[in-house]
């Protein structure tokens, strides 16, 4: 499809103290429906919306962490998280969320990529259109 | 492809800038508006070797009625910086492939 | 708007969506159902349970085409088509199953 453009969501906010992060979530689902070549980056303080165990319960606000799980379903295949973030936090791969989506062969396989701040600039270069969050 | 990177928050308040510089490719700009204008000042040293340190490969803007408005004159702005009046942001925007925001 | 349920009063909002998904049960389906003008059978039960256990797991309800093609995976090609769930919702699938299902509207649902 030669219409189809890259767009590349880019977060950097810790999620739930403010809006951006599900703001950029609920974006990404909506685009979603428009087929395009979709990826997003995680990196400053964004790594942390793809850690393990987020309950919200005490702070009453609706837990959205879960819903980074069901990307695949939505053809969002492409998840990247720029390691020196992680590292300066304190972070490793393991701290984060699993992400699948189906391989051509209908197994599930990890969307999730971590790369250094280098690939990362590569990756921002390389869209057509990118939103910041 | 190349990139016009926009700044908006202070240096001094967040990482936005030099993240920003962190991921420029040569032959982007970066542009520095609103509260971020603070950052191009020659004497907050600190932020003014970051934005040096960037200038060889990236070209370095400042939105000149952001620093008239907080009272910053352009003889404190860093050698190098170029600045832009609203039409020149908008040629900016328009010389680039895209525009990537830093938040 | 709101619906009128054992004795109580349950809030919804402008266009018939629970409010807090927590007072959803199966009566209160229906009577959403009844509102909505679909007269609930198995097949309808089938597409309101998995909308619920894809909540239980997501947090979101899910959008038409995302629906179609998980429920494809878990009862197979003929109880996944659009055909066969505008036949039971015909209002829209996501729109009406999700509203007795007692979810929110799908994300990307205008």
């Amino acid at each position: 499809m030669s219409d189809t453009k890259r767009f590349l969501y880019v977060n950097r906010k810790a999620p739930h103290g403010t809006i951006y992060a599900l703001e950029s979530l609920e974006v990404v689902l909506i685009g979603a429906a428009f087929e395009q070549d979709v990826s997003l980056a995680f990196l400053d303080d964004g790594v942390f919306q793809l850690i393990k165990k987020q309950t919200t319960t005490g702070i009453g606000v609706k837990n959205f962490a879960p819903v980074y799980r069901a990307l695949g379903d939505y053809d969002v295949k492409k998840i990247f998280v720029e390691r020196e973030s992680l590292e300066e936090r304190g972070l490793s791969e393991d701290d984060l969320m699993e992400i699948t989506h189906e391989d051509d062969d209908e197994e599930d396989v990890s969307s999730v990529e971590i790369v250094d701040r280098a690939r990362m600039a590569e990756i921002m270069a390389a869209q057509d259109v990118i939103l910041s969050f | 492809m190349s990139t016009l990177h926009t700044v908006n928050k202070s240096p001094f308040e967040r990482g936005s800038l030099a993240s920003a510089l962190a991921h420029a490719l040569p032959g982007d700009a970066v542009l520095l508006i609103e509260d971020a204008v603070v950052g191009a000042r020659a004497s907050a040293v600190k932020t003014a070797d970051l934005i040096k340190a960037a200038m060889p490969a990236c070209k370095l803007y400042v939105l000149g009625p952001d620093l008239t408005a907080r009272g910053i004159p352009s003889t404190d702005v860093v050698d190098g910086i170029n600045i832009v009046d609203y039409p020149g942001f908008v040629d900016l925007v328009a010389d680039h492939d895209k525009t990537q925001a830093w938040l | 708007m709101g619906y009128q349920w054992n004795g109580q009063d349950i809030a919804a909002d402008e266009e018939g969506y629970l409010v807090d998904l927590s007072q959803w049960n199966p009566e209160l389906a229906l009577l959403i159902a009844e509102d909505e003008k679909v007269n609930m059978t198995d097949e309808h039960w089938e597409v309101v349970n998995f909308l619920r256990e894809y909540y239980d797991e997501y947090q979101i309800a899910p959008a038409i085409r995302v629906l179609t093609k998980a429920l494809k995976k878990k009862l197979g090609e003929e109880k996944s088509t659009n055909k066969y769930l505008y036949d039971l919702f015909p209002y829209g699938p996501a729109k009406q199953a999700c509203k007795i299902a007692g979810l929110p509207k799908p994300t990307g649902c205008v």
